[in-house]
């Protein structure tokens, strides 16, 4: 199958595809980001994207995500073409990402950050908002009753009504992960969740990454520069440099691929 | 009795009843003349139209300089419909109103249709629901005044005269604000996505264009009882105290309550972060324009109450200069606080118009426009946050949800506790 390595177990090959992009090409003026990018994805799958700085990993989600229209190249979700649908759509179709550089409602509190992601299913409407009927009360009440199960997994319960710019960096991760599974997602999209930890923090990332990806049945598409997360949770992984992939395969095939060592070494050693 | 007290919404309550009792009896006992109490009612207008505007650009963040343009629409609306009423002329009533729900009932229609197809152009929804909006006025001034304007008439006057006087005020006060509410609208499709700068010089030129439509409603408008820039006679007089109450506490409830639910935190996740928020499934543009058009129904709303005190509109109210005063208010009391925006609006009309146009030598409006630049350059710089900051009395304070009970939960041991993560 095409934009997948081929020696994947056929168990995992027999399984439906979620996320399907073939092509895809991206221009910034005359800059080229991304040039015929493709990657099948099934579900349950816990797959990698790396490459070195400016490979283009982090445009590839903006265009699966559509803050930017791609040049050419097409991405199916679970069958359904995203290209040209608004933001919003493709978040409410069952797609969450987080932030390379965290982007959280920084003055508002913990709380509210997943409150906010919850709202396309609060389940009542501007009339009942004004009105405070019993519907507002019932649906606002379960809404911060599942929000602060949320925030209990991720260890974040007694900062509920912390502002969620004062919370310590790692927290502030966390926090962006638990507010994109407030969107209630099949499919996650983690942008260098990683950066700024040190390696024992990397240790407890990825447990967290494997516990959400089994309590919430999650398919995990993930860009990450540290070799130590990618190396050991991800089941297979594509390679970017300049915007083309390079190579595609289990991490210790990719590992030794010499055209991957030469471009991280050409500017970045493998860390 | 301690208990009841303690009850923010009963205190609340309370107090709001008080200053009305208190306020009405004032005004019956002849103590507060018919000056002071044009302040009080021209105080609780522009604060009116200063919440709507805070809504807009302290909650979510979208900067407007056209809530004047929407209060002189809902000045002038709701103003033709009680001048031509009275004499015995229902055509505005009947136009303004069944128009209104024509227009917005072809515009939900539209919309409807629409959202039935992916990535529609901007353009495309504004051409639809301004051509929906003007098929609803066109179908109300040619079919339905013509048919059941006479039986409406008759209708009405049929009722004791003191209730249909105050029924026709109230259907001019929502006329006046809906049309505000439709114009908005069409308005901020096109111009809200423009961002929030773009947005600002938009709506200033709409404030604008309105002050010269009003120069000229006798000549390019088809109202010559409006009579442009001579300015329009003949209101009557209807604004009481306990309507200019009722509305203004409706204005603050709603904004409230609004603000606390779902909608209201989707409305200040754009202030926060417009990309973040679309990007956790709050469709953006929806919320900006709910704001805008919440925001602008209070403005057209203040505006009826105001004309029907004043009785009297001329467009220079409502042209450039005092357009900026929301804005001022609001950087005062504080963006992003009711609180702040109730305090300063009444603040400043009673200091600036009530106070100093009795005490302050003659000439001094001339320098008022020099002042209020300076004060608030000063604000800037002293306070930028404004008097009030976020800061909200107890009854427009959201509650801060308890802290759940923690349950011994399988998950403790898996996931590292907060505190341990501190990079
Ligand atoms: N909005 C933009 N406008 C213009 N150029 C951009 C824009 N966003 C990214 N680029 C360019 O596109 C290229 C790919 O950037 P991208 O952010 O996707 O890289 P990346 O692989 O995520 O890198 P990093 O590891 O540093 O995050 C870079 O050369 C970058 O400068
Ligand atoms: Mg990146």
């Amino acid at each position: 199958m095409k934009g997948r390595p081929e020696n994947l177990s056929p168990e995992v090959e027999a399984r439906p595809v979620i996320l399907e992009i073939d092509g895809l090409t991206h221009y910034f003026d005359s800059l080229r980001a991304v040039h015929d990018f493709s990657v099948t994805i099934k579900e349950g799958e816990l797959v990698g994207l790396i490459g070195p700085n400016g490979a283009g990993k982090t445009t590839v989600f903006n265009l699966i995500t559509g803050v930017y229209r791609p040049t050419a190249g097409s991405i199916r979700y679970e069958g359904v073409q995203l290209i040209g649908l608004p933001s919003h759509e493709i978040i409410q179709m069952g797609i969450a990402r987080t932030f390379q550089n965290i982007r959280l409602f920084a003055n508002l509190t913990v709380l509210d950050n997943v409150l906010i992601a919850y709202h396309p299913h609060s389940g009542y409407g501007l009339a009942d908002s004004i009105f405070r009927s019993r519907r507002f009360r019932e649906r606002e009440k379960a809404m911060i009753e599942r929000s602060q199960e949320f925030l209990e997994i991720f260890g974040l319960a007694d900062r509920q009504n912390d502002i969620a710019g004062s919370l310590p960096y790692g927290l502030q991760r966390r926090l962006e992960i638990a507010r994109a599974l407030a969107t209630q997602p099949r499919l996650l999209l983690l942008d260098e969740p990683a950066a700024g930890m040190n390696p024992q923090e990397i240790d407890q990332l990825m447990e967290l990454i494997h516990f959400i990806r089994d309590r919430f049945q999650l398919t995990i598409f993930l860009v990450e520069h540290r070799m130590r997360l990618v190396m050991n949770i991800c089941e297979w992984i594509t390679v970017m440099d300049f915007g083309e992939i390079i190579a595609r395969g289990k991490p210790e095939e990719v590992r030794g691929n010499p055209q991957v060592i030469e471009a991280y070494l050409g500017r970045q050693a493998i860390r | 009795m301690r208990q009841l007290l303690r009850n923010t919404n009963f205190t609340f309550i309370l107090g709001a009843v008080l200053v009305f009792i208190v306020v009405q009896a004032l005004i019956s006992l002849g103590v507060l003349n018919a000056y002071w109490q044009g302040i009080i009612f021209w105080g609780a207008a522009i604060t009116m139209v200063s919440l709507g505007l805070n809504l807009i650009y302290g909650f979510n963040g979208q900067f407007s300089l056209g809530q004047f343009g929407f209060y002189a629409i809902g000045a002038y609306a709701s103003a033709d419909i009680t001048y031509r009423w009275v004499r015995n002329d229902p055509s505005a009533l009947v136009v303004v109103i069944f128009g209104s729900i024509l227009a917005l009932a072809l515009m939900f229609g539209v919309s409807a249709f629409l959202r039935r197809f992916y990535g529609v152009a901007t353009l495309t929804k504004f051409l639809f629901n301004f051509l929906a909006a003007v098929l609803g006025f066109f179908l109300a001034v040619r079919f339905v005044n013509p048919a059941i304007g006479k039986v409406i008439y008759a209708a009405l006057n049929a009722l004791p005269s003191g209730i249909s006087q105050q029924l026709i005020f109230f259907l001019a006060l929502v006329g006046g604000a809906t049309l505000a509410g439709i114009v908005s609208y069409l308005f901020g499709i096109p111009v809200l996505e423009l961002g929030s700068d773009y947005f600002g010089i938009a709506t200033l030129g709409f404030t604008i264009i309105v002050k010269v439509l009003l120069d000229n409603t006798d000549t390019i408008l088809p109202f010559p009882e409006m009579k442009g820039a001579r300015g329009m006679v003949g209101i009557p007089k209807w604004t009481t105290w306990p309507w200019v109450f009722i509305c203004f506490m409706a204005v603050v409830l709603v904004m409230r309550n609004l603000i606390h639910s779902s909608t209201g935190r989707a409305i200040l996740s754009v202030r926060e972060d417009e990309r973040a928020a679309e990007l956790v499934g709050i469709d953006t543009a929806s919320q900006k324009i709910l704001a805008f058009v919440v925001g602008s129904v209070f403005a057209g709303l203040a505006g009826g109450i105001r004309a029907h005190d004043l009785a009297f509109l001329h467009p220079t109210t409502f042209g450039f200069l005092p357009s900026f005063n929301p804005l001022i208010i609001i950087v005062f009391g504080g963006l992003g606080s009711m609180t702040g925006t109730i305090i300063t609006g009444f603040f400043w009309i009673f200091l600036l118009e009530g106070l100093l146009r009795l005490y302050l030598p003659e000439g001094f409006e001339t320098w008022r426009f020099v002042v209020y630049p300076l004060v608030l350059l000063l604000m800037m710089l002293l306070r930028p946050q404004g008097l009030m900051g976020r800061y909200e009395i107890a009854f427009l304070r959201r509650p801060l949800p308890p802290l759940r009970v923690k349950e011994a939960s399988p998950v403790q041991e898996v996931i590292p506790q907060a505190g341990e993560v501190t990079a």
